[in-house]
């Protein structure tokens, strides 16, 4: 099964990247935009009984891992077949 | 009196700190390659600056996995003194061994550069030679020591005098213009609750000699020689 993981800056953290960005995008005429976050998205391919045991295997590896929940959120899909 | 520097693959600031104790402070000197679990016998523990593993995912998110961190970890926890600097201070924040992260620099710059710092407090052991509200000129070099905690976090540690250096101009005055990369309340070193524990974003090591530009590390250095003689492990 692929897992697809998304990390990005919690909302409360300060984020110079992000900030950057939208300013780009502005300065390019996409005045529309109003917020930009930069973070990091990871597939990862994982063996697995079910998706529900991959997918708690996949919140686990988020929280000792991919992201650091002191800075970051993280959010992930599943999809694929057991095997 | 033995010092223990840890060297992670990408560490680059590991022969800097084994000149200034070696050839600079006179102490004792032990490199600990990142496989080690033995400590060799050191009295206080450095990390190193760097790019330990390439700061993959996150600046110090795998150094903190290595065999050698368990060991430091344990170390720390029987009151063994742990100086982190720079990427080590990052280390320290992944392996939760002092709270907060340290995220990219405000301005999104490396910046490698003096700084000056006013020392918060001057009974831990790597502080005991300097004064409370003293300033020290310091090098930092660094493209993500913008330490950030979230707001308890940040009160808890001021409550507790956990704040032992912050970011100033050469008063001593902690202004927006003297922080170098958006710090929260301009910190620049943080220590453990029972004040064993030091990370700090700025270079001791470099400012050690006067051939360097200054000699104000040096005290840092003296100080944790001091301490350790002075420390009994549980």
């Amino acid at each position: 099964m692929i897992a697809r993981v998304v990390v990005v800056p919690k909302p409360v953290v300060n984020d110079p990247q992000g900030v950057t960005v939208r300013q780009g995008l502005n300065a390019l005429g996409f005045v529309e935009v109003v917020d930009a976050r930069v973070g990091k998205y990871i597939e990862l391919e994982v063996g697995g009984e079910s998706v529900e045991d991959v997918r708690y295997r996949v919140d686990e590896m988020c929280r000792k891992l991919l992201a650091n929940q002191v800075i970051e959120d993280y959010r992930f899909e599943v999809e694929g077949e057991p095997r | 009196m033995r010092f223990g520097v840890v060297v992670f693959p990408g560490t680059w600031s590991d022969r800097d700190c084994g000149h200034v104790v070696q050839d600079v402070l006179g102490a004792e000197l032990v490199y600990l390659w990142h496989k080690d679990r033995d400590l060799g016998g050191a009295d206080c523990v450095i990390l190193p600056g760097g790019f330990s593993y390439g700061d993959y995912l996150r600046a110090g998110a795998i150094a903190r996995f290595s065999p050698v961190m368990e060991s430091v970890a344990a170390f720390a926890e029987r009151g063994g003194l742990v100086w982190g600097i720079c990427n080590g201070f990052q280390v320290l924040c992944e392996a939760g061994l002092l709270p907060g992260a340290l995220v990219r620099n405000a301005c999104l710059e490396f910046r490698c550069e003096w700084t000056h710092l006013r020392c918060e407090r001057e009974t831990t052991p790597f502080t005991r030679g300097l004064a409370a509200g003293q300033v020290i000129r310091v090098p930092i070099s660094h493209g993500e020591g913008n330490y950030t905690a979230d707001p308890a976090t940040l009160d808890a540690l001021e409550r507790r005098g956990q704040v032992v250096f912050r970011y100033c101009d050469e008063r001593g005055e902690t202004t927006a213009g003297a922080n170098p990369n958006g710090s929260q309340r301009s910190i620049a070193g943080i220590v453990s609750e029972r004040g064993n524990v030091l990370g700090m974003m700025p270079h001791p090591e470099r400012c050690a000699e006067a051939e360097l530009g200054g000699t104000d590390g040096l005290l840092l250095f003296r100080s944790a020689m001091e301490a350790a003689a002075a420390v009994t492990l549980a």
